[in-house]
């Protein structure tokens, strides 16, 4: 692999990634890894994004399940933008 | 078949049970809340001793009062321990835990402080401590093969790297040492939440799979159903966790069972600080999520060495048996070094693979048994938490 990852990604069915480095700003051409083979592709970060912090990789909306280790992560509680920062403000457990 | 563990050694302390230890400690454990100013004073007269002051002891009963039990019988006979001094308000409790103790053929005596006064019981106690100090510094250590070694895991201040690094790193280590013959114990029942439909299939046969399944499901309608709130009131996952990146319980507790790794499988479900008698490898056991309370609870099931991934930064420590911290976070590296024994935070750069991580942390567990003194132990971390199943009489 070329470099150093700003993201990583579980499984290719995955539809968030993990932010790896510190200081992420907005309009960063990420390079991203999906660490089940080490494949790799290109994203551009729509927001700053502190680390360990997801990225969506896809437009998502308001209701959709998140999925990260290939599995159900939680549901999406508003809409979010392909390369937008996806936390609390917009995904919420299925749980509690 | 042999593999490239199968000649590591540790230079560790033969107890009389068989079971081999890698710390030497003279313990002074209270019966209850109120012996601890005894304790303490036998600790402080007596160098080379460790009181373990703690919180419960009084009006318990039923199950959390066996819990109670089971847990100071547990420590005490834990191999880490050389000899332990007992000391109860009242000599019934306080017999109980010394005959609990003396199964395991170690040095222990009981001291009741009613009709003495804590001056005298502190005095005779201190004399018994003392002689314990000599025996147990008389203790050689001696060569014993790694597929002895019980090693204990559970993660804490997580976030979204420990589930990509510190996390497997553990898995890893367990995938290639429970082939050896080493016990091994995870938990952490609320946490698995989210991904109870992959842990109850990681279980040795459906028979115990379902077993645990149960256990899970009776702490959802025990504890949770009955006094849940929202987002558990940022308990599951923490402020520190949310901080760190991770959203929702669901994520967490993916992350959480990376530890149990690719190919490893656990056969049978443990009580709170039950010892394992199933014979080797991994198991389950029924535990609270934080931090200081699950690493007391498998130190009294006999575990002698804990790992412990973390992501932000937990810095728990626990009396008798050293904590293993491992982080694959760069700004935790970057801000409490002091903290982490294992850095794997090349695995985020794409730098260290899972393989050479999981080598990294087993050359970290004999050098750990061996002696090397963790972060926690260097930084005086002896958090000692007792689990409470329900309020006292």
């Amino acid at each position: 692999m070329i470099g150093i990852p700003h993201l990583l990604v579980h499984e290719h069915n995955d539809n968030v990634g993990v932010v790896v480095v510190e200081g992420l700003k907005s309009g960063t051409k990420m390079l991203c890894c999906i660490t089940a083979d080490n494949s790799t592709f290109e994203l551009e970060a729509m927001a700053d994004v502190p680390i360990g912090h997801k990225v969506a990789l896809d437009d998502l909306k308001k209701g959709d399940t998140a999925t990260k280790y290939g599995e159900d992560i939680g549901k999406f509680i508003s809409d979010v933008i392909k390369g937008g920062h996806v936390h609390v403000h917009n995904l919420k457990t299925k749980r509690w | 078949m042999a593999s490239k563990y199968s000649n590591r050694t540790f230079m560790g302390y033969r107890r009389d049970n068989g079971r081999a230890g890698v710390r030497n400690h003279v313990l002074i454990l209270p019966v209850d809340d109120i012996s601890n100013a005894a304790v303490e004073a036998v600790g402080n007269n007596i160098k080379g001793t460790l009181a373990v002051p703690h919180a419960y002891g009084r009006l318990q009963f039923g199950e959390d009062l066996d819990l109670h039990f089971r847990t100071m019988i547990g420590t005490g006979s834990n191999p880490n321990v050389a000899a332990c001094i007992v000391i109860g308000i009242e000599p019934g409790w306080t017999k109980i835990i010394v005959d609990g103790i003396a199964k395991t053929g170690k040095p222990v005596e009981g001291f009741s402080i009613e009709q003495n006064g804590d001056l005298k019981t502190i005095m005779d106690a201190s004399r018994k401590a003392k002689e314990f100090v000599h025996y147990a510094s008389e203790l050689q250590k001696e060569e014993i093969s790694i597929s002895e070694l019980w090693v204990s895991t559970k993660c804490g201040e997580s976030d979204t790297t420990t589930g990509l690094g510190s996390c497997p790193t553990v898995g890893n280590m367990f995938d290639k040492l429970l082939p050896e013959g080493i016990y091994g114990c995870f938990g952490e029942t609320s946490e698995i939440t989210g991904a109870e439909h992959i842990c109850k299939k990681r279980a040795i046969s459906e028979e115990v799979g379902n077993k645990w399944y149960k256990m899970w499901e009776a702490y959802q309608n025990e504890v949770i159903e009955q006094f849940k709130t929202d987002d558990l009131s940022d308990s599951q996952p923490t402020k520190g966790n949310i901080e760190g990146g991770l959203s929702t319980i669901e994520e967490k507790a993916l992350g959480n069972l990376e530890k149990i790794g690719r190919t490893s499988k656990y056969i049978d479900i443990l009580e709170p600080a039950e010892i394992p008698d199933s014979g080797n490898g991994l198991y389950f056991m029924d535990s609270s999520s934080a931090a200081a309370e699950c690493v007391t609870l498998m130190a009294a099931g006999g575990y002698v060495v804990h790992t412990f991934p973390t992501g932000q930064g937990n810095v728990v420590g626990n009396p008798i048996v050293p904590v293993v911290k491992i982080t694959a976070n760069p700004r935790t590296i970057r801000t409490m070094s002091e903290h982490i024994d294992v850095d794997v935070s090349g695995i985020l750069k794409r730098e260290m693979t899972i393989d050479e991580a999981g080598d990294n942390l087993i050359d970290m567990i004999v050098r750990t048994a061996n002696g090397r003194n963790t972060a926690a132990e260097a930084l005086g971390h002896r958090e000692f938490s007792m689990t409470k199943l329900y309020r006292s009489a």
